[in-house]
């Protein structure tokens, strides 16, 4: 198997006293769907940060495509942090998206998704309000370019900024419970919009609630509970026959609920 | 009350208003610039951020004015009296308008700097394009009204000797003897002035507010 798109050694995050990540150690192989899954405050969207570089790794490494994020480690731990420059690049590779959607309320629906395109990869604006509108239409909002960010529905902001992180063409789409902020009618089309990526072949990384997507959508399933990766594997072995007790508990808690479609 | 007086006053409205413009166009600068420095969080840039604009808010401006003639020419530098009026205005308003845009600066949501982030920008283009001019919007009345109080200040800019509406209205009072209807016209043309400025504020507010709300 070639490089793995991410591979996370040894992460650990703590804020001051305490350790909201631990020891976790991550392969994301490319063109996969990786959800990761786990009661809240079990360090998901800490480490989905991580990814992103918006929070910074106590210690251990991430690489993006085999490169180093932020900092390198080399063998005995000595570790250094790389230049603002190259820490950038890296990080343009990969495209993130919010709960809180966060699209920069003064810029037009296409200025959101253009503007990345001509402060960042210099692109011309005409060139770059073309290839921004090539993405609004990959998630039906053509007609919408024009709208301010409070114009818009939640469900439609969060295609806009799906679409933001598509315009910089990452190798890495990262999501970070892209639907908890939106009412259950709205969850759909974002969802729909990410299984069309997914079923191009996008490398994606979803810290979710929705089970339901994970179990249908997802190719590996990474199970998080108080800061360790419990368990990370093929959604069939993880829904099918969870053994381990605690995942066990934390899906059963859905079942009640009735989220499932796992059968 | 000749219209040959009020032609004078007019006059030193011209005064009135360009030094007060300019001044609240330079500081505009200035306060941004000492935003940025204070959004930076290293002390080399914080702490004489900081140190200004508690100088220019903590000393009267007159005394800024009077400091500023007196002590440019002490080291060398011989200004007009228009250039120290320009300078003792532009850092005074430049320290109110930091302190107006720091609440601004503090109330954009921290997600839209991290989306600006993940996108690969760098610090001064988050600046320029996401932080300044959210914090703007969210400013602006306050600003408007701190270009109301240079306006008013820069009567003050006479000691310095510039011939602006209240100097041109005193000197006219005392040789025509007919203060009441002098002052009454200064009073009238200050006021106008502001309501101007009051006025083109809103309807810039409200283009803004269009392209954001």
């Amino acid at each position: 198997m070639s490089v793995p798109a991410i591979a996370i050694r040894k992460l650990v995050k703590r804020f001051g006293e305490s350790t909201v990540l631990q020891d976790i150690e991550l392969e994301i192989p490319e063109g996969k769907v990786s959800c990761l899954i786990g009661p809240s405050g079990s360090g998901k969207s800490t480490l989905l940060r991580c990814l992103a570089f918006l929070e910074e790794p106590t210690s251990g490494m991430i690489t993006i495509n085999g490169e180093a994020l932020g900092f390198f480690e080399d063998a005995n731990g000595r570790r250094e942090r790389l230049p603002a420059n190259q820490i950038r690049a890296v990080r343009t590779k990969t495209g993130m998206v919010f709960q809180q959607f966060n699209l920069w309320p003064h810029m037009t629906a296409l200025g959101n998704v253009s503007e990345a395109l001509k402060l960042v990869r210099k692109v011309p604006k005409a060139e770059a309000e073309e290839r921004a509108m090539v993405q609004l239409r990959k998630v039906g909002l053509e007609n919408r370019a024009g709208h301010y960010p409070s114009q818009l529905s939640g469900g439609q902001q969060q295609r806009v900024a799906i679409a933001r992180a598509l315009a910089l063409e990452p190798k890495i789409m990262l999501f970070d419970e892209p639907t908890s902020a939106l009412d259950p009618e709205l969850t759909g089309e974002v969802l729909n919009v990410m299984r069309d990526l997914a079923s191009e072949g996008m490398t994606m990384v979803v810290v979710t609630h929705e089970i339901g997507f994970a179990a249908s959508v997802g190719q590996q399933i990474s199970f998080l509970d108080h800061g360790r990766l419990l368990f990370s594997g093929p959604p069939a072995e993880i829904f099918a026959k969870p053994r381990h007790p605690r995942l066990e508990q934390f899906l059963d808690t859905y079942l009640d609920r009735g989220a499932s479609m796992l059968a | 009350m000749t219209p040959k007086l009020f032609t004078l006053l007019l006059e030193a409205a011209l005064s009135t208003l360009g030094i007060s413009l300019i001044s609240i166009a330079i500081g505009f600068v200035i306060a941004m610039l000492l935003s940025a420095a204070m959004l930076t969080g290293k002390s080399i840039y914080v702490l004489p951020a900081r140190l200004f604009i508690s100088f220019f808010r903590g000393v009267p401006l007159l005394v800024q004015l009077l400091l500023i003639y007196t002590l440019l020419p002490v080291i060398g530098i011989n200004v007009p009296g228009i250039v120290a009026a320009i300078v003792g205005l532009s850092l005074c308003t430049a320290a109110y308008q930091a302190e107006n845009l720091r609440g601004g600066f503090a109330s954009v949501p921290p997600g839209l700097i991290e989306a600006a982030d993940v996108a690969g920008f760098t610090g001064a283009q988050t600046f320029i394009r996401i932080r300044a001019p959210i914090a703007l919007r969210l400013t602006f009345p306050a600003l408007v009204n701190e270009a109301i109080m240079i306006l008013k200040s820069s009567s003050l800019v006479s000691v310095v000797g510039i011939i602006e509406i209240t100097k041109m209205a005193q000197d006219l009072a005392s040789s025509t003897y007919q203060p009441i209807p002098i002052f009454a016209s200064a009073a009238l043309i200050y006021f106008i002035i502001n309501s101007a400025i009051a006025l083109l504020g809103r309807y810039a507010e409200r283009s803004l507010k269009g392209a954001s709300a």
